[in-house]
This record gives structure tokens, C-alpha cells and sequence, in this order.
């Protein structure tokens, strides 16, 4: 799922400086599940700003929604009864959210409450780390079900470098070295003698390096 | 292929060989590196230049190379693939070899994250095994990875950099396998304190012949202090310094300890000279360039063949 | 036991401390509490096993919050006690509205809140 964090309160605050009334919009997906922008999120948010407004002497009017997903547009549509009634909206969802958000209603300003940050998985309550870089050419079968590009620092193809020291990578001692990862679970395996060929170098046209993607299903499509 | 490289020539002679490093400048002034190969010029058969190491911004590898030529040395290009892409790196190949640069040794660089500018991007289009490959093609098959013909091929003379001391061990001779398979034709080590070790990885490394298809020079790098042993020990990754080392330089004198150092680098010159399959000495010294003479000198390796 | 805490202290009785959410201790200060403080068990003996360490950590929570927003995070706190131990109860009930006293009255105006279908009126 897409992980996000929730901004600075202080830098949120700027964003809505000077702004009387807002909406504030949390998202059922990814972000309330990894507890950054779901409707508790939305209360909690909601509340800090209240009270530092309050304390400023400039109160604020918030209104307080979430949605199902804040990246379809049947859900985004939910909003438009009142959405104008607002001078902005704080989207808590991800960066596709709050772009959304924008492109479907452009005469409010839609700012984003949260970071974004990577696109991961649970690994204990309170606990989320990246796993996929989105490089769009998935070369799991070939390590061991584990990835290189999204958990080497270097995003090597053809790892360990020299700085692997303990099963950790050199830039950060809490990061494991993924191509330790891989070798561990190659030999687990029994297929170790992947690890001698020689890699080729990697397509990242198919990553964001290649330009915004788009996928269109015909077979889909009404 | 045969390049203009004095180092292959030497190597393919059956001569022990010689080489060193040096930092480039953190400014404009092209004398600072004009100094250092006057001070390496006699004493080595090919000097590194290094390429924004460790992620620190210096004068470029291959611009410090150009005025090392100029001097008539034969400097080994340092290339990283931490900060190009494919574009700028075969760009960099093909002008290196325009200014008649003869070596190149291809590493995926120190991360970022350790220099003064953590902010920046990270490239890594490539790493250092792809990077061998790159030159290869270049070279032998005359073109550009995207599949035009070059006008000319780059004659390098192709080099990368081993780590013995690194974990996982049982990887360390595979990826040596690996970077030969990718057409590597020199090879430069970490600097060696732990001869032990350095010993059984070159084991390994016979043992699959590996020494015959490549030209291994073992990397030594003298001690200044014993803060200095302890920093090597401690805070850097991929670095096996042994206690009775740190001990050895403890037990000396403050004044003494860098003779000391120098003394512990020229055993271990003489231990690595033995080893079987050990084709040259690298020698690391750091922002202390002007003691390579004498370790050379000290290690019986001078006077250098003449071609 | 018959003791006497201090008469500003409003008591909202949970079943447990790890009842307690952040969006409460928050909407407890919007209604213009000048103070707010969790009692809960002693850590290890929570009866419910962990609600009063989750408690910990969301007070931890809004304290931090608190500090951002420029709000003194001491109007926030949380004791542990036993069952039993009423003097206790009586000392951490002085101990906190002396510290309150000290930091003064809340810079919020009181408002009334609903908080889903209850609704938790302070003065």
C-alpha cells in the first residue's frame, strides 16, 4: 500500500494561515491503515488545529469527512454538495488524493496534510517500511522474491558492494543489505548459481524515469 | 585487446607492478595535483586518480587525469556510477580516451550519504559490473550501448576494485567471478590488514583458476596514528583491521607511531609479494602521498622497469 | 476511605485508561479544560493487560502535539496507582491542580463538543 506520514503541524498551519473555514478530508484506504489519515486522524488533526487557532486568537470553522478512496472519482464526487462552501480543503490522503481532489474541483485550494512517502507494507503495528520502488519490470523470480532496486541504497543489480558489513548496509546501520537478503535466501533456495550471472543493466524507462505512466485496458475501458 | 596502457604492458611482461592513488583538488588550482604526481612519478607504474570520493566534490577524475598525462605519467581514471548515467558516462569514456587516457577503473562509488552533499540525487544507472561490460563493448565491439557504431574505440585498459574483508565472505570470490565474467582485466583490492583473511580469499580465488584470467594487485594503505587504525577498525564498512594491529600501534610513542605505521605497511608489502597469484602492490596513502616513495623504497619494489 | 481532593476536578469514570483516545484529551481541552490527567493502574497490572501502556503512548502523543501547537504539554499527564491506594489518588489530585494553578488558565475559550453520540459537558 502507499504509506504516508502526517506533515508537521506547524507546516500545515502555515498552509491555512489565513483561511476562516476548511474542509478536512481523510481517505478509508492505504492511510488509515498505516494510521496517517484515516477519519481518527482526521478528528485528531482537526482538533490540534482548533486549538492552535483558538490560541492565536483566529479561530477556524473545520468541517470533518472521510471518503472511501480519495483516488476515484465516484468517491471525489461525494464532496461536491458542499465542497464550495470552503475557502480549502486538507486532503489527508496520498499525493494522488490530493491530486484528484484538485483536478476534479479547481476553484479551491487542496493542500496536502500528509508526506507521502513510499510504497510498503506492514511489518508490525506501528511499523511500515518500503518494499517497491513502482520500476515497472519486476525482476523478483530472479532474487529470491526479495528487491533490490526499492531496498539497495545503490539500487544495485548486481550486489553486495564493498560496503556490506554484517548483513547491514554502510549508509545505515538499521538497513539490512538486501543483497544479503538475496544471497541468504537464493542458497535457502538451492539457487545460488543465479547469483553468478552477470546482470544486464536495468530498462528504467519503464520507471518514472521514462516519463508519467499510464496504463489503458481496452478490454476495460466502456 | 592490447592497449597503450604502460600498466598491461608491464603486467603482460610478468612484472610486479606499482600503482597509487591520489585525491584531486576541492578547487581550481591544477598545481595541487601537478605536485602529487611529480611526488609519485618515479616511484609508481600507474597512479589512480580518484572520482569525488566518498561523495566529496573534487576536481573531476578524468580533468585530473588530463594534467597528469601532461606530466607524461600514465594516471588510472576512477569512474563512479553513483553520479552519471549511461549518456554521461560512455560520453566521459570516449573523451578520456581522446586525451589519450589508457586506464580505467570502474566502481558504483560511495553513496551519497557520506559526503557533503546528502541531498543530492542518486543515479546508479549502472553499477561497477555493468560498467565493465560498458567499456568492454566500447571497446571490443566498437559501439555504444544503444547500438550505433563508434567512430573510433575507447583503448582502455579495464580495472575494477575487490573487497576481501566484506561480508558475506562466501560472496567475495563469486563477485570476482562475476566482474571477470563482465570483462574485467585488473583488479585493485582494499587495503589489507588482515593477511589471514586476504590469504584464504586468494584460496578461493585459485582454487577456481581465477588468478590466471585476471591481474590482482593487493591494496595497502600505512597508518598515521593509532587514531587512525581505530577509526579504519571502527567506523569504516568493509574494513578488517586486526586487534594485534591496533595494539602494535598503540604500544609506540605518539611520535613514533606514524614510522610505525610506515613499518607495519612494507612487512605487509613483503608478505603479499609471496602470495601466489598477487600481481602488484596498490598503495593507499591518503593526504599522504609524499611517504610512497619510501615505502616503496623500503619494500624492495624500486628502482621501476623503464619500457 | 473518606478523603478529600481538590473540589475543580471533574471525574470521568472508563472501565479502563486504554478507553482512552487521543481525540478525547484534545476535546477535553477545546471545551476549555485547563488541565487534563489520566489515572490508570500500575504498569505490569493493568487489568485489561496493556490499556494503560497504550494510554501512555497516546498521551505521549497528544503532550508532543500539545508542544507544537504552543500549548504547555504538562496540562496533559498520566498517574498509576492500584486499586486501593486513595491517599495516592488524593496526592496526584493536589499535585496537578498545583501544577495548573502554576501555569495558569487555559488560553482556550470553552467550547461545548460532541465527540460521536456522547457528549462530555465542562465548565
Amino acid at each position: 500500500m502507499v504509506i504516508g506520514e502526517g506533515k508537521p503541524i506547524e507546516e500545515v498551519l502555515s498552509m491555512i494561515s489565513d483561511k476562516k473555514k476548511i474542509l478536512v478530508v481523510g481517505c478509508r484506504g492505504c492511510v488509515t491503515v498505516c494510521s496517517a489519515g484515516g477519519e481518527k486522524e482526521v478528528s485528531i488533526l482537526s482538533s490540534a488545529i482548533r486549538l492552535a487557532r483558538e490560541k492565536e486568537g483566529n479561530p477556524i470553522e473545520i468541517r470533518e469527512e472521510t471518503i472511501e478512496r480519495q483516488c476515484d472519482n465516484e468517491y471525489v464526487e461525494e464532496l461536491r454538495g458542499y465542497i464550495d462552501e470552503y475557502d480549502a480543503v486538507l486532503s489527508m490522503a496520498c499525493g494522488v488524493g490530493v491530486q484528484f481532489l484538485a483536478e476534479r474541483y479547481r476553484k479551491i485550494p487542496i493542500y496536502p496534510a500528509l508526506n507521502t512517502t513510499f510504497i510498503g507494507g506492514t511489518l508490525e503495528q506501528g511499523v511500515w517500511v518500503e518494499r517497491c520502488q513502482a520500476c515497472g519490470n519486476c525482476i523478483l523470480d530472479k532474487t529470491g522474491g526479495i528487491c533490490p532496486v526499492a531496498r539497495c541504497s545503490k539500487s544495485l543489480m548486481n550486489g553486495p558492494c564493498g560496503g556490506s558489513s554484517n548483513g547491514k548496509c554502510e549508509i545505515n546501520p538499521e538497513i539490512d543489505c538486501v543483497w544479503q537478503l538475496i544471497y541468504d535466501r537464493l542458497k535457502e533456495l538451492g539457487t545460488l548459481e543465479i547469483f553468478e550471472e552477470v546482470v544486464p543493466i536495468k530498462d528504467w524507462s519503464t520507471s518514472r524515469d521514462g516519463g508519467p505512466r499510464r496504463i489503458d485496458r481496452e478490454d476495460l475501458k466502456l | 585487446m592490447t592497449t597503450e596502457s604502460r600498466l598491461q604492458k608491464l603486467l603482460e611482461k610478468g612484472e610486479f607492478v606499482v600503482t597509487s592513488e591520489c585525491g584531486p583538488p576541492r578547487g581550481v588550482n591544477p598545481d595541487i595535483i601537478r605536485k602529487k604526481g611529480e611526488l609519485l612519478k618515479d616511484t609508481v607504474d600507474a597512479v589512480n586518480v580518484t572520482d569525488n570520493q566518498t561523495s566529496v566534490v573534487r576536481m573531476s577524475s578524468i580533468s585530473s587525469c588530463i594534467l597528469l598525462k601532461q606530466l607524461g605519467m600514465d594516471p588510472i581514471m576512477q569512474m563512479v556510477t553513483r553520479d552519471r548515467n549511461q549518456i554521461a558516462i560512455q560520453s566521459d569514456i570516449i573523451g578520456a580516451a581522446a586525451h589519450g587516457i589508457n586506464n580505467i577503473l570502474c566502481l558504483s562509488g560511495d553513496h551519497q550519504h557520506f559526503g557533503d552533499h546528502p541531498k543530492a540525487k542518486n543515479v546508479y544507472d549502472l553499477d561497477s559490473v555493468q560498467l565493465i561490460q560498458t567499456v568492454r563493448h566500447m571497446r571490443d565491439e566498437g559501439k555504444f550501448l544503444g547500438g550505433d557504431d563508434l567512430d573510433g574505440v575507447p583503448k582502455l585498459f579495464i580495472g575494477a576494485a575487490a573487497n576481501p574483508f566484506a561480508d558475506p565472505f562466501e560472496v567475495r570470490v563469486p563477485r570476482l567471478a562475476k566482474k571477470i565474467a563482465a570483462g574485467v582485466e585488473f583488479i585493485q583490492t582494499q587495503c589489507i590488514y588482515n593477511l589471514d583473511k586476504f590469504e584464504k580469499w586468494m584460496e578461493g580465488v585459485r582454487e577456481r583458476g581465477l588468478h590466471k584470467k585476471v591481474h590482482i594487485l593487493a591494496g595497502v594503505t600505512p597508518f598515521k596514528s593509532v587514531g587512525m587504525a581505530k577509526y579504519m577498525k571502527n567506523r569504516v564498512p568493509g574494513m578488517d583491521v586486526p586487534d594485534a594491529m591496533v595494539e602494535r600501534m598503540q604500544s609506540v610513542e605518539k611520535e613514533k607511531q606514524p614510522e610505525e605505521g610506515i613499518t607495519i605497511c612494507v612487512e605487509t608489502i613483503k608478505r603479499l609479494k609471496e602470495i601466489d597469484g598477487v600481481h602488484g602492490i596498490h598503495i593507499m596513502a591518503i593526504e599522504w602521498e609524499e611517504k610512497v616513495p619510501e615505502i616503496a623504497e623500503r619494500a624492495g619494489l624500486l628502482p621501476r622497469p623503464k619500457l | 476511605m473518606r478523603a478529600q481532593y481538590p473540589a475543580n476536578i471533574r471525574i470521568i469514570k472508563l472501565p479502563c485508561t486504554g478507553k482512552v483516545s487521543e481525540i478525547h484529551m484534545l476535546k477535553a481541552f477545546e471545551s476549555g479544560a485547563d488541565g487534563v490527567y489520566l489515572v490508570g493502574c500500575e504498569e505490569g497490572n493493568c487489568h485489561f493487560l496493556t490499556g494503560n501502556l497504550r494510554a501512555r503512548k497516546r498521551v505521549e502523543r497528544v503532550k508532543r502535539i500539545l508542544e507544537h501547537i504552543g500549548i504547555e504539554p504538562e496540562r496533559l499527564a498520566m498517574y498509576n496507582l492500584s486499586a486501593g491506594e486513595g491517599t495516592r489518588f488524593v496526592q496526584y489530585a493536589k499535585e496537578m491542580t498545583e501544577k495548573i494553578r502554576e501555569l495558569g488558565p487555559t488560553p482556550i475559550k470553552p467550547k461545548k463538543q460532541e465527540i460521536g453520540t456522547e457528549r462530555f459537558e465542562v465548565q
